[in-house]
């Protein structure tokens, strides 16, 4: 699938924002006034701008409001109401914690689960999608709420939660990774499924439709940024847990080192981010002779 | 409203006989031809006459190669569109209700000032049959030439899918699939229709007849076995040219 940047930096920084909603949501970390307004701000400025950078992917954004209305079936739309529900209440929650400095518990806990409600949507968008065997997988609700949780945690400062959180996500990427690898072969689906002719013997793409490319294989079976996989593997493995989430239970924590695991953390989710969508492959490159 | 319906009236769609079709890419030619200037937002092309031409598509033809074990090896010519799947992925994904499946004879559309263009029915589709217009940024797909098959300004045997009436082979035919009576039904039952990728769960409308066997001719060489075999070593006069011309 094509990685757009827009849908990478989507889910990243929503996926982040959504996560640090939910740490402060729950009290945690015990801030008030200036301090309590720049976590809030932090959080929701991260989940608005995933949510705005989702909008450049869109052919007429202008109409985006329509979105909200098909919660019933679609996990786009789900996404798209709970994620303004949870703005919403975030912020209100947000209002009574910096000027009445009053903590409203109850109300804190519903943001926090409305947020990971939030992100399990986000990622059911993909997990729903049998057409793409590497992400139609229970790893993939797993990972995002993974991802939210333990970067939320990070933001939060809430080292002791936030190591073993994050090495626990390193562990679970390897996993959906080794897992993922072999996705499209166990889904059984094959140029001879595709054209039914498989029974009858080898098939074997001969004459594409066209002479150039087409918006299905742009969109679909785009293959430039696979070649990197393994390197890029490895820098998400060390920048979504290990270098923070060792570091944080062997260093003593600091503004500056905890900026720079933030950074580190950001940087190796873009990386893991990009191969989800670079290595997912859709089955209709099927048709094309290609994955 | 983008649930699906839990039946339809009807299931119009189409029947590809892969036997017949000649890859002539006709039905390609007249489906653009007639969706470019009918319901929705026209088929825009890239590029058109510059290095990297690309366009929107709602029906293309592939060509594949399929060498059984015991047999040479066959051209399958191998047109696709929307196949109006009764349990159609792209419906259910979509965010506005753009998307939808008609009650009334099930064909698969895009209300097109609904979408927002975001893409999503395109990847559930997993075979393709959904293209974004990068023109008008929505969604374009087969619509079973619905602005055809119903009009009653045209004459009663244009009143079929724009690639079914042109194609002179007579490889596609459209009617009623959930009708036993109907010709479509009856040709699926006769030739043995098959569902594309049944694996993926989405009961597909539209069949695809098999390839029927080539012949296999019968051993027809009677005289061969009697002829002695050419000798690979000459010998008398050529077998002297031969290691003379081979000194030199």
């Amino acid at each position: 699938m094509h990685p757009a940047p827009s849908l990478i930096a989507f889910t990243t920084l929503s996926g982040l924002g959504f996560g640090l909603i939910f740490w402060l949501g729950l009290g945690l970390p015990d801030a008030t006034g200036w301090v309590a307004l720049t976590f809030a701000t932090i959080a929701m400025g991260l989940a608005t701008a995933g949510l705005l950078s989702s909008l450049f992917h869109l052919g007429n954004p202008q109409r985006f409001m329509k979105a909200l209305t098909q919660w019933r079936s679609s996990w786009l739309s789900r996404e798209g109401v709970l994620a303004v529900v949870t703005l919403t209440m975030f912020a209100l929650y947000t209002l009574l914690w910096v000027w009445f400095d009053m903590r409203f518990r109850p109300l804190g806990l519903v943001c926090g689960g409305l947020a990971l409600a939030t992100v399990y949507c986000t990622a059911m968008i993909y997990a729903q999608m049998k057409g793409v065997p590497r992400w139609h997988s229970a790893f993939v609700p797993l990972l995002f709420l993974g991802y939210a949780l333990g970067g939320g945690a990070l933001l939060a400062g809430q080292v002791r939660m936030a190591g073993p959180l994050l090495l626990l996500l390193t562990g679970l990427q390897i996993l959906a990774w080794w897992r993922g690898d072999g996705a499209f072969a166990r889904a059984g689906t094959s140029l001879g499924t595709a054209t039914g002719l498989g029974d009858r013997g080898v098939v074997r793409p001969l004459e594409p439709p066209q002479t150039g490319t087409n918006y299905l294989l742009d969109e679909m079976a785009y293959r430039v940024a696979r070649r990197r996989s393994r390197a890029l593997r490895l820098i998400a493995i060390l920048g979504i847990g290990l270098v923070p989430g060792l570091g944080m239970l062997v260093l003593p924590t600091g503004h500056a080192l905890a900026l720079l695991f933030v950074l580190a953390h950001l940087l190796g989710t873009m990386a893991a981010r990009w191969l989800f969508y670079a290595e997912a492959e859709h089955v209709v490159g099927l048709y094309y002779g290609r994955r | 409203m983008t649930t699906l319906p839990d039946s339809t009236d009807r299931s119009l769609g189409l029947v590809i006989d892969l036997d017949t079709c000649v890859g002539c890419h006709a039905c390609v030619v007249a489906c653009k031809e007639w969706n470019t200037g009918a319901y929705g937002a026209p088929l825009s092309d890239q590029d058109a006459y510059g290095a990297a031409p690309s366009g929107t598509f709602l029906n293309r033809v592939h060509s594949y190669e399929v060498t059984p074990a015991d047999a040479p090896a066959m051209v399958v010519h191998f047109p696709k569109s929307c196949l109006h799947c009764s349990d159609a992925p792209c419906v259910t994904v979509c965010p506005t209700g753009a998307s939808y499946k008609r009650v009334e004879d099930g064909i698969v559309l895009v209300n097109e000032s609904d979408c927002i263009g975001c893409g999503l029915c395109a990847w559930a589709c997993p075979y393709g049959a959904r293209e974004m217009d990068r023109a008008a940024g929505v969604m374009k797909k087969c619509t079973l030439c619905v602005d055809r098959i119903y009009n009653d300004t045209l004459p009663e045997e244009d009143r079929v899918p724009s690639c079914v009436r042109t194609c002179p082979a007579g490889a596609r035919h459209f009617g009623d699939l959930s009708d036993p009576e109907s010709s479509v039904f009856q040709l699926v039952e006769a030739r043995g229709g098959m569902d594309l990728m049944p694996e993926q769960g989405t009961r597909p409308v539209n069949k695809y007849l098999p390839p029927r066997d080539r012949d296999a001719l019968p051993e027809m060489d009677v005289l061969g076995p009697l002829l002695a075999p050419v000798e690979a070593q000459p010998g008398g006069f050529l077998g002297w040219l031969d290691r003379t011309l081979e000194k030199l």
